[in-house]
């Protein structure tokens, strides 16, 4: 059991152990030994679900990752392969099976999609003349991964861009259908509130599946109040900024990959005397981040300001228990002392590693180059001089900085401006493609479609009435003990979270002429609870609400999420739709 | 009906046939299209019996428990492909629930379902335009992208190209699903007419446009970028586009003779400096900077002269002079930097200036490790004072330091200068002369 998955309001090891029910019951249906051929993106996501040592229980005795041509040698009676359903995969898969050694032991061959089988992958597998090799063909919904306490996941890498560029649905069938998992384990969700076009779409799957499935009545107290969709391109602004939480910037400068961060070796080598820096570690160090690490979850939501000072604090109250021991007099008082030992050991531990990450980040942070790019990442977002060409932006492209950083800050300013003039937009563009290469006329094209960067039409700039009306930029922040959610940000509130705030309280009435400014319809459903269950809410106790972010959501936002709940001291669950 | 479905659903939950595969069943049905009669008179023949046998068929229509090989599977495909089948004989191996299938009419509604649920289902019963566009609006309404794919590959094999089209532009879900499918299938040339079809042509500009990433032979490459000129693109894009034609084709020409002055040995530059990589298809400003490392002195009328380029493509003085600067620099070729930013005015008199500001010139010459003589000349013409003294502090320029300290009368800071530059040196001395100075009113 995944012990920091039950802190939060809602215990997701509910959800945790469902999932992997449905794992074993795959398992044990491929009677006997067993490989498991791994699409190397799955890994990451079932690593949340289950170790090995679940698979272990289950006959699994080797794990490959899937690569071409032949499979490697290994005395089991199945090979499983579990792979996301994507056409590519399955020419690797039909060469692993094509190129089976027929001297060898024969052996079976089963393959899971996750999470869904698709028509044109098993077409493609039968043009490749190796569809009917696979004894058991099934489908694992793994819709939403518990991350957190209250993170949940689809982990769906591909969702902004199926959504918002291609307009394709079946990234919101899925989510509609992780809801409807969600629903049966945690009860109906009474109220739906939503904002943008895949909302929409989402609410009207989740209650027509609903209507499908009438007969069986959801018997189950419900746990959340309130759902909240949100699309992503509803706001554009918070991704393109950086994030200056401690977790933000962790994954600014590393990226957090399924709650894992890989970290340059040389700073956690272990300080041995009189080694003299040989045998330096050359593989990068891996570190798990979630809030079953209690320093990390006391800084992580916190701006990057206000960690040192928490950091130092904490060395003091570690150095003080470790003092201890010279009081300790008494065989009870030692005794007392050594069992306290391990904790102080791995509080220790978890101190040096995140006073290392800190100072990593700091190199960053305090660098001209990051401070001249917040500069201008601040003034875009408080509204000045969003109209001209940007010295700072020329300058990063003059000096070939990566690509995605100047894009970033182009459709930042584009995003600010609610479109570029035409003659900015050109010019950049020109800039851009003569420095980076003309290929990315695509890459511009699509950062037009999704509505990034592109030409400013109606001649009108929309985005200082939802600033000023909204609040998103506030002059006095305070880092180290905030007030408000713009802390995670030095300044901008998330937009996204100004919505779900105001949605709580007052409502979002009050900001209808924002609302339509906003790009999507607002709507809200009930669905009617058997009588029975209907919640009353005990005087003092604060609503559940999930909030589901269409096409992706920020640490930031996670971080001033978090904010709200204590500010309000509701429970929040969120949910990334990534 | 009920106990016909009851009887169905065990079937389908109990064996193996768990695929669903409509090519499989259409070809069937399309072989037994005359004998459908003859088809369910043999439900009368199949007793109860065989279902034991039949359940433990493999969907191959070989019995399991014989190790499925490989090699057994090219008939397979064969049976499962349009083309006509051998001697499979599908009304005999199939288990008597199958039967059912072809004799029920399914609605568009419940076939449908049927399909969401992965079960074999023909949709060869919907022959008219209508109905078959029911099936298409029954499948969107339900969301499931796989439904919705299969509809559309029976339609696409049904319907002529015009037909379909025409239908789908009506029909926004189903058509944005088409394109999707025929992006991930890779079906180019029907994706293409598609958006011809639609008039979306700057779609359809970019969607030809792409392809060029797939083209990895330069030659070719640049003749399929040739075909891109004069498609619909936006008046901008359409500029660009013709620019990335004109440069890879110098490239091409650039490269192919650097390559042989290369190999000859006599050409004091590659040998000093060898090239390391190739100039196909780099960008326009990494070409720049080549043409600059490597051809700085040829006359315009070359392909690979830096002024050539510049003019071709119209890059601004600004791109021109940072990159020239770069390149020169990176040669510690201090003359030719002199060169860029001379100018003789009217009376003869030369003059230092730059379309960059001077900051970003010291800048570049300080990470090419320029000597300081030539730093401390740049530093100097920068404008801004406050920059100006940044950088000399930055780059130990002492001159430049300790003559702007002095213009500014600032003493304090000329002092605490005075303690970073050498014992004994000629700065220190001069310190020491400026701060003795009567002639100067400091001003702190």
């Amino acid at each position: 059991m995944a012990t920091h998955l039950s802190y939060g309001r809602v215990n997701l090891n509910v959800l945790r152990e469902a999932v992997r029910r449905e794992l074993r019951e795959f398992l044990d249906k491929c009677a006997g030994s067993k490989a498991i051929v791994w699409d190397e993106y799955l890994t990451g996501p079932f690593g949340l679900i289950a170790q090995y040592s679940l698979l272990k229980e289950h006959e699994v005795e080797k794990m490959f990752t899937l690569k071409g041509s032949r499979l490697p040698a290994a005395d089991v009676k199945n090979i499983i392969f579990v792979v996301r359903p994507r056409l590519e995969l399955m020419d690797i898969i039909s060469e692993n099976v094509l190129s089976e050694d027929r001297r060898g032991p024969a052996r079976d061959f089963h393959i899971l999609f996750v999470p869904r089988r698709s028509l044109l992958c098993e077409q493609r597998l039968k043009d490749l003349g190796v569809l009917g090799s696979f004894i058991h063909r099934e489908e694992y919904s793994l819709d939403l991964i518990p991350f957190d306490g209250d993170l949940l996941s689809m982990e769906s890498e591909g969702a902004f861009k199926e959504c918002y560029l291609e307009s394709d649905q079946t990234s919101l069938y899925h989510a509609a259908k992780g809801l409807m998992t969600l629903q049966a384990l945690y009860g109906t969700i009474p109220q739906i509130f939503g904002k943008g076009e895949c909302a929409r779409q989402v609410a009207n799957m989740m209650i027509r599946m609903k209507r499908e499935f009438t007969g069986s009545q959801n018997s189950i107290f419900p746990v959340f109040d309130n759902l909240l969709l949100l699309d992503r391109n509803v706001d554009l602004l918070t991704p393109l900024a950086t994030q200056l939480t401690y977790e933000g910037l962790i994954d600014e400068i590393y990226g957090i990959q399924n709650s894992y961060v890989k970290l340059p070796p040389e700073k956690f080598a272990p300080k041995k005397q009189g080694d003299g820096g040989k045998d330096l570690p050359t593989e990068a160090k891996k570190l798990q981040l979630n809030s079953a690490e209690e320093l990390y979850a006391e800084i992580r939501d916190k701006n990057f300001n206000a960690v040192g000072s928490v950091l130092s604090k904490k060395a003091k109250v570690i150095s003080a228990a470790f003092e201890e021991r010279h009081n300790a007099k008494t065989v009870g008082e030692i005794k007392q002392f050594v069992s306290q030992l391990p904790h102080m050991q791995a509080a220790r531990g978890s101190l040096a590693n995140h006073t290392s990450i800190a100072e990593l980040i700091k190199d960053v942070t305090t660098s001209e180059d990051f401070f001249d790019k917040l500069t201008v990442e601040q003034e875009f977002m408080s509204g000045i001089d969003t109209d001209k060409v940007n010295s700072y932006i020329e300058d990063c492209i003059a000096q070939k900085h990566p690509l995605i950083k100047v894009l970033r800050l182009v459709c930042l300013q584009s995003v600010c401006n609610s479109g570029l003039k035409q003659k900015v937009l050109d010019y950049y563009k020109r800039e851009i493609l003569q420095t980076y290469g003309y290929e990315h006329i695509l890459t511009l094209h699509n950062l037009e479609k999704t509505g990034l960067l592109k030409p400013q039409t109606g001649g009108r700039n929309t985005y200082p009435t939802i600033r000023k009306t909204l609040r998103l930029w506030m002059d006095d922040v305070n880092e180290q003990n905030p007030t408000d959610i713009s802390y995670v940000y030095s300044g901008y509130a998330p937009l996204s979270v100004r919505l779900a705030q105001l949605l709580s309280r007052p409502g979002w009435r009050s900001i209808e002429e924002v609302l339509r400014i906003l790009p999507g319809p607002h709507f809200e459903e009930r669905q009617p609870l058997p009588t029975g269950l209907q919640k009353k809410r005990q005087p003092g106790e604060n609503r559940v609400t999930l909030i589901f972010f269409l096409g992706g959501v920020t640490f930031a936002e996670i971080a001033a999420l978090r904010f709200l709940s204590q500010l309000e001291d509701g429970g929040r669950s969120k949910e990334t739709y990534r | 009906m009920n106990r016909t479905k009851g009887d169905e659903e065990e079937y389908w939950n109990s064996s193996k046939f768990k695929a669903f595969t409509f090519d499989d069943d259409d070809d069937e049905l399309s072989q037994l299209k005359e004998s459908k009669r003859a088809v369910n008179s043999l439900r009368d023949f199949v007793d109860d019996d065989d279902d034991d046998d039949l359940e433990r068929v493999s969907w191959s229509g070989e019995p399991v428990g014989r190790r499925t090989r490989p090699g057994s599977f090219q008939s397979l495909s064969d049976a499962l492909s349009d083309t006509p089948a051998k001697s499979y004989a599908p009304e005999l191996g199939r288990p008597k629930g199958e039967y059912r299938d072809y004799s029920n009419d399914w609605s568009p509604s419940d076939t449908v379902q049927r399909l969401r649920k992965g079960k074999v289902c023909s949709l060869e019963r919907f022959r008219s335009l209508q109905d078959k566009l029911q099936l298409l609006e029954e499948a969107v309404s339900m969301h499931d992208g796989n439904v919705i794919t299969a509809v559309l590959i029976f339609l696409k094999r049904t319907l002529s190209k015009e037909i379909l089209f025409r239908e789908l532009e009506v029909r926004q879900v189903a058509l944005r699903h088409l394109i999707h499918f025929l992006k991930e299938i890779g079906d180019q040339k029907l994706l293409l007419d598609l958006f011809r079809f639609l008039d979306r042509t700057e779609e359809l500009a970019l969607t030809h446009y792409r392809e060029h990433l797939n083209i990895q032979d330069p030659e070719k490459r640049k003749e399929f970028l040739k075909t891109c000129i004069g498609l619909p693109f936006s008046a901008e894009d359409s500029a660009h586009i013709q620019d990335h034609y004109t440069l890879l084709e110098r490239q091409i020409i650039i490269e192919a003779n650097d390559r042989h002055l290369e190999s000859a040995g006599q050409t004091e530059i590659f040998r000093k400096h060898p090239r390391k990589a190739s100039i196909l298809n780099m960008p326009l400003v990494t070409t720049l900077f080549y043409s600059c490392f490597y051809h700085y002195t040829e006359a315009e009328g070359t392909f690979s002269s830096p002024v050539n380029l510049k003019k071709t493509f119209k890059i601004p003085d600004k791109q021109y002079v940072l990159t020239a600067l770069a390149a020169r620099a990176k040669l510690r070729a201090w003359h030719d930097v002199d060169a860029l930013f001379t100018t003789k005015n009217w009376l003869g008199y030369t003059k230092k200036r730059a379309p960059i500001g001077f900051h970003r010139v010291v800048e570049i010459l300080h990470k090419n490790s320029a000597p300081v003589q030539i730093l401390q000349e740049y530093v100097n013409l920068v404008e801004d004072v406050d920059t100006k003294l940044n950088l000399a502090t930055k780059f130990k320029c002492h001159d430049v330091v300790i003559d702007t300290c002095r213009d500014l009368k600032d003493r304090q800071q000329l002092l605490a200068y005075r303690s970073k530059v050498d014992k004994g040196s000629a700065e220190e001395e001069k310190i020491d002369a400026i701060l003795n100075s009567s002639q100067i009113r400091w001003k702190n």
